[in-house]
């Protein structure tokens, strides 16, 4: 009897200690009304996506942030932090899956009080984010991940916005850099990795030619899975069926992998490689990845946003802190952070005071803001959605020197869908109303 | 029905924790929620070890009990939380009778990687279909309890928070009353020495069994809690990294008690997250030493801290 009830006090004092740890932990959140506006920023910290895409987007977030709190930016953005109020940014780690996600968006507007969120590489991640950012009424900006299901699925979003483009556009491009500067071709080929990315870009991309390159005809189309690293068995099965053109939505390491493999094995010889992520690793390919194989930004970014006055300012800070040039997601990271200083300084809020979510999602709906990557419309989506054009090039290495030649670009509203059309309707029906230069 | 001393405590701790639900902030109640849905697919694993098998792959019924949650409001219609959390535990004990046939041949790491092996195969096939959203899922919304739909935001939140402590108090006094039952005690005897087990005419194959089928009913309420409360479902789910982590909480709380599991989960969770927060960099290292350091210094998991003076006084 006696230790039943020792057992018991202790089952007490646990529980009792639980809720005092639980609470204490509560209370010591509310602090968070500083003056300051901050922003969470999540993006790939670890894992495959890290080097790629959440290092360079990271390091992007980092240096505009400090510059933007120095007041160093050029005009229209050159007011101190985001409307006169210190920026300070929280980064975490988009590693670990949706369910993980949705508890650290939520640790982040409830425990951080953060007053908008930039972040997600991944489409689950930000599928799953977007009810929750309606629920709490949180400013979202989704700066990378491509999936067309953001606004299709959730359709009355008000507080979620994405500053980069849809995964449609990148292929619709590819397929229209194709017939713009190799109409001839014939020979079609494909190896995507096996997950929902490497299967939407295929589809759109197949989908497109059949319409844009009517005498095109698909040779071969494999699907290793993700994170594979050695495609022998792929690339052979490719070279067999002699394509000319071998396109694939590789990222990463995957991409440097089968970049390297192939050009190994010669299929990059005989065939031209058409990678849409591509400009991921265009520091990195050296002389490894032959010269003219096409390669995307998935939109104006990276080593394809123009020669503007911000772009140029923003590689030279990048440059300088990291002796790197920006890659695409590094663009993609500060058009998303202009975005919200742009929706923040137009939100009709007095200096140094921070805006609504309400405030800053009005600002920012249907907006026309200048970035790194040129002008940006928030044109698609009920304005939640940007568009702009897009740029394909080829990669050519000599003497060292990385460069990208017969880069051509299309107008936005050449490869994105009509306002409130499916881009699988759109490009099955021939591209009706498209706009092209 | 007679209640013991643990089954009260663990019904006020219960009471306490529903109570604490309406003043704590909405982050924590999340938090909570996803510990305690977790908790009890860990139990799942729990149950397994404490007879002697270590199961990799309990992602395996987590991701069947959310993607049933899942499915049954999008496609099927079933829009009643309690219904469609009953027919994940009715799938879930439905493929693990099938698996249990084979499984149950297994022990060791053999039993290990073949559980591994059947969750990896679910979410092959989850990448597969792109109807239900390949790699990125899908949304799970506009559940109604016995017709009553809670308000979006706060007022559904509670719900899940006070429906996962329900579950999770249900679910804790049987596995309790199990454990402390003669069958549940067999449970170790397995453990120990599965011929002198036979021996003494009970056949360990078929209690292994049943506990594989068991465990796979409560994880897979604990997946379709996980489904209510996150929004959403991904293959995710069902990847060896999601049934790593289970394992991981399991040793982390210890075998010792029932409550055990339900306090390394909420451990855990607060560790990760304010890694996450702290240190952005190198959360996983945080939790990596955690784990380091209570297999060294508590073998028998945190539980051992509560449980060792009385230990001590069984010796």
């Amino acid at each position: 009897m006696k230790n039943n009830k020792s057992k018991f006090s202790k089952y007490l004092v646990s529980g009792v200690a639980a809720l005092a740890l639980a609470a204490g932990a509560a209370g010591s959140a509310s602090a968070a009304e500083n003056g300051k506006f901050r922003v969470g920023i999540v993006t790939f910290l670890s894992g495959p996506a890290a080097g790629p895409f959440g290092v360079p987007s990271a390091n992007a977030a980092k240096v505009l942030v400090e510059e933007l709190n120095k007041g160093n930016l050029p005009a229209p953005y050159d007011k101190i932090g985001i409307n006169g109020a210190e920026i300070e940014a929280v980064i975490i780690d988009e590693a670990g899956g949706a369910t993980k996600q949705v508890e650290e968006y939520r640790n982040l507007v409830q425990r951080q009080k953060v007053d908008a969120v930039i972040g997600y590489v991944s489409s689950g991640d930000c599928l799953a984010i977007a009810p929750v950012a309606e629920e709490l009424k949180t400013f979202t900006i989704a700066y990378d991940c491509g999936t067309p299901r953001l606004f299709a699925d959730n359709p009355d979003a008000a507080y979620m916005f994405r500053t980069g483009l849809d995964a449609s556009v990148d292929n619709i491009g590819a397929v229209r850099y194709l017939a713009a500067t190799r109409p001839d071709v014939t020979r079609l080929a494909g190896i995507q990795q096996n997950y929902s990315w490497g299967q939407d870009s295929w589809a759109d991309f197949t989908a497109a030619a059949s319409v844009l390159m009517p005498e095109a005809e698909i040779v071969e189309e494999q699907f290793p899975k993700i994170y594979q690293g050695q495609y022998g068995a792929e690339i052979s099965a490719l070279s067999v069926k002699r394509p000319e053109i071998v396109h694939s939505s590789f990222w990463g390491g995957d991409m440097e992998a089968l970049v390297l493999q192939a050009n190994a094995r010669g299929l990059l010889e005989d065939a031209t490689g058409l990678l849409t992520c591509g400009e991921a690793s265009f520091a990195t390919y050296k002389d490894q990845a032959p010269n003219g194989m096409i390669i995307g930004a998935r939109g104006p970014f990276g080593q394809f946003a123009p020669d503007n006055e911000l772009n140029t300012w923003f590689e030279g800070v990048y440059q300088n802190a990291y002796d790197l040039e920006p890659v695409y997601p590094a663009t993609k990271m500060a058009q998303a952070i202009l975005g919200l200083k742009y929706a923040a300084e137009n939100a009709g809020v007095a200096d140094k005071e921070i805006p609504s979510a309400e405030q800053l999602a009005a600002a920012m709906k249907g907006a026309t803001f200048e970035s790194v990557s040129g002008t940006v419309e928030m044109a698609r989506a009920n304005g939640h959605q940007a568009m702009q054009g897009i740029t394909y090039g080829e990669y050519h290495y000599e003497d060292g020197v990385a460069s990208i030649k017969n880069a051509v670009s299309f107008d936005g509203e050449c490869v994105t869908p009509p306002e409130g059309v499916a881009a699988a309707d759109w490009i099955a029906d021939g591209f009706p109303g498209a706009k092209c230069n | 029905m007679r209640l013991d001393k643990t089954e009260i405590s663990l019904g006020l701790i219960a009471l306490a924790c529903v109570l604490f639900g309406f003043v704590s902030p909405g982050w924590l109640i999340f938090l909570l929620t996803i510990a305690l849905a977790k908790a009890l697919v860990v139990q799942g694993v729990v149950m397994q070890m404490r007879s002697g098998l270590v199961s990799f792959g309990q992602g395996l019924f987590y991701c069947i009990g959310g993607y049933t949650v899942g499915m049954g409001g999008q496609f099927f219609g079933i829009h009643d939380a309690i219904a469609a959390l009953s027919l994940g535990m009715f799938v879930a004990i439905v493929v693990a009778m099938l698996l249990g046939l084979l499984l149950t041949r297994y022990r060791e790491i053999f039993f290990a990687m073949l559980s591994l092996a059947f969750s990896m195969i679910l979410f092959g096939i989850l990448v597969k279909s792109q109807e239900l959203g390949s790699t990125d899922g899908f949304n799970v919304h506009d559940w109604t309890l016995f017709g009553w739909a809670p308000e979006a935001g706060a007022g559904s939140q509670h719900t899940v928070f006070t429906m996962t402590v329900v579950s999770g108090l249900i679910v804790a006094v049987l596995i309790h009353r199990y454990t402390k039952a003669g069958i549940g005690v067999i449970c170790e005897a397995v453990r120990e020495n599965e011929v002198r087990v036979e021996y003494l005419g009970l056949s360990p194959r078929w209690l292994l069994y049943g506990n594989y089928v068991a465990a796979a009913a409560v994880s897979a309420l604990g997946g379709g809690l996980t489904a209510l409360a996150t929004g959403h479902v991904d293959p995710e789910m069902a990847y060896w990294t999601t049934s790593g982590e289970f394992v991981f909480i399991a040793l982390l709380g210890g075998l010792g008690h029932v409550a055990a599991p339900f306090i390394a989960a909420i451990v855990f969770s607060f560790v990760r997250t304010y890694a996450i927060e702290f240190v952005p960099h190198t959360w996983q290292m945080i939790l990596g030493f955690t784990l380091l350091a209570v297999i060294i210094f508590l073998p028998k998991g945190l539980w051992s801290l509560v449980s060792r003076e009385k230990t001590g006084e069984r010796a």
